[in-house]
């Protein structure tokens, strides 16, 4: 079945403040989407909104195929060696393997580190290797090169323009200029309420 | 799935884990043992009258100390949103919590028992009794404290409200298990463990309900 993500008319409403409202994203297989907007828009709200994790304030959200979310925060074991908080998460996805992903975003030398003692850019390579491993076709980035270096933002946007052309869909929330394959672009200010 | 999340969790509670309180609890529940005759003076029936009820209030402050640790960590880590995110609900994720807590206190406490009646020389029915007691309130307990805690996560200062509710919501088991001591019928052990079975039924919902609420903040 083909991935697709479909989200109609959402309004997002945090305390007193409409963020924003009237927002349609309809993703089919292969789409790429960069959500920009300044501090305070609503993007990390509409990531976790399109995720299921949030209540749209109105309308709704459709999904076929699973989604992977990555965002700031990246519930990994702080105690643990990074090899074994990654293994729990790799039991739950059937995956027992980091393979290619874990090559290509370098966290070989980082397993037996404890995840407290990881960089930030280090940490978010490994959350990003999880979301590779978890066969995911739907991906939910928040701020996904936030702490990444220049070497592994490379990386990682070829992995996604590689995910895309494999069928799969990603979203992601960045202030930052972050290169997707033919990207559809929502400034999420004109959505402002 | 639900092994591995067990697995995770007892890992995480178990004494000598990486993330619980490790043996405290039970250090504190034999040092309250330990402290109540230097208090009472060492008159060995009245220790042997009142000891069974200083053993269940022990009990219930050392089922207190591992709340703190029990949800708010995984809460800030974003451990319930990817959990979410692969299909496994939060009253999932609570009801294996529930069982791992049960599991990571309870047994211990069981055995701790045994040195603390010693200490305050109750006689063999009475210890009995006391355990009875204690297999049947232990996991009520664990579930009054697993709600709280649940309830209590994304709190500032979550802990220290997190030991006050739960006092209240723990004196039915204390009535009937602790109750038990000075009655012949097993009434009260079985009251403590119907209250213990409701609890434990409620607490993955309500811990769950609470964990949801703690997302829409």
């Amino acid at each position: 079945m083909q991935a697709r993500l479909a989200a109609k008319d959402i309004a997002c409403r945090r305390g007193e403040r409409l963020l924003f409202r009237k927002l349609s994203i309809d993703c089919v297989a292969g789409d790429a989407v960069h959500v920009t907007g300044p501090n305070g828009v609503g993007k990390s709200s509409l990531i976790r909104i399109l995720a299921g994790l949030l209540r749209p304030y109105a309308g709704d959200v459709q999904h076929y195929g699973g989604r992977g979310l990555v965002d700031e925060r990246l519930a990994l074991d702080a105690n643990l060696p990074l090899s074994k908080a990654l293994a729990f998460w790799e039991r739950l996805d059937g995956n027992a393997d980091m393979g290619r992903a874990g090559d290509l975003l370098q966290l070989a030398p980082l397993l037996d580190i404890p995840v407290r003692y990881l960089s930030t850019g280090q940490k978010k390579r490994a959350a990003l290797a999880r979301l590779i491993n978890s066969n995911c076709p739907i991906w939910l980035l928040d701020e996904p090169l936030n702490g990444l270096d220049h070497h592994a933002q490379t990386v990682f946007e070829a992995l996604i323009d590689q995910h895309c052309r494999a069928g799969g869909i990603a979203i992601a929330a960045s202030h930052q200029p972050i290169a997707l394959p033919a990207p559809q672009a929502i400034a999420l200010a004109d959505f402002a309420a | 799935m639900i092994a591995a999340l067990l697995r995770r969790d007892l890992a995480t509670l178990l004494p000598g884990g990486r993330g619980g309180s490790g043996l405290l609890p039970l250090l504190f529940f034999l040092a309250v043992a330990m402290l109540y005759p230097f208090a009472v003076g060492p008159d060995a029936q009245l220790l042997a009258r009142t000891g069974g009820g200083v053993i269940w209030i022990a009990a219930l402050l050392a089922a207190i100390l591992p709340l703190e640790k029990l949800v708010s960590g995984d809460l800030d880590a974003g451990i319930f949103d990817q959990l979410r995110l692969r299909g496994i609900s939060e009253e999932t994720a609570m009801a294996v919590r529930l069982l791992a807590h049960w599991l990571a206190f309870a047994p211990f406490l069981l055995l701790a028992t045994l040195p603390a009646a010693a200490l305050l020389g109750l006689d063999g029915k009475t210890t009995q009794t006391v355990l009875l007691g204690l297999v049947a309130g232990t996991p009520g307990l664990a579930a009054v404290g697993l709600i709280v805690a649940a309830l209590t996560a994304s709190m500032r200062g979550g802990a220290a409200l997190a030991g006050l509710m739960v006092i209240p919501l723990a004196v039915p088991i204390l009535i009937f298990g602790a109750g038990a001591l000075a009655r012949p019928d097993p009434g009260g052990l079985l009251f403590a463990g119907a209250i213990s079975l409701g609890l434990c039924a409620v607490a993955p919902f309500g811990a769950g309900a609470a964990l949801k609420a703690a997302r829409e903040t």
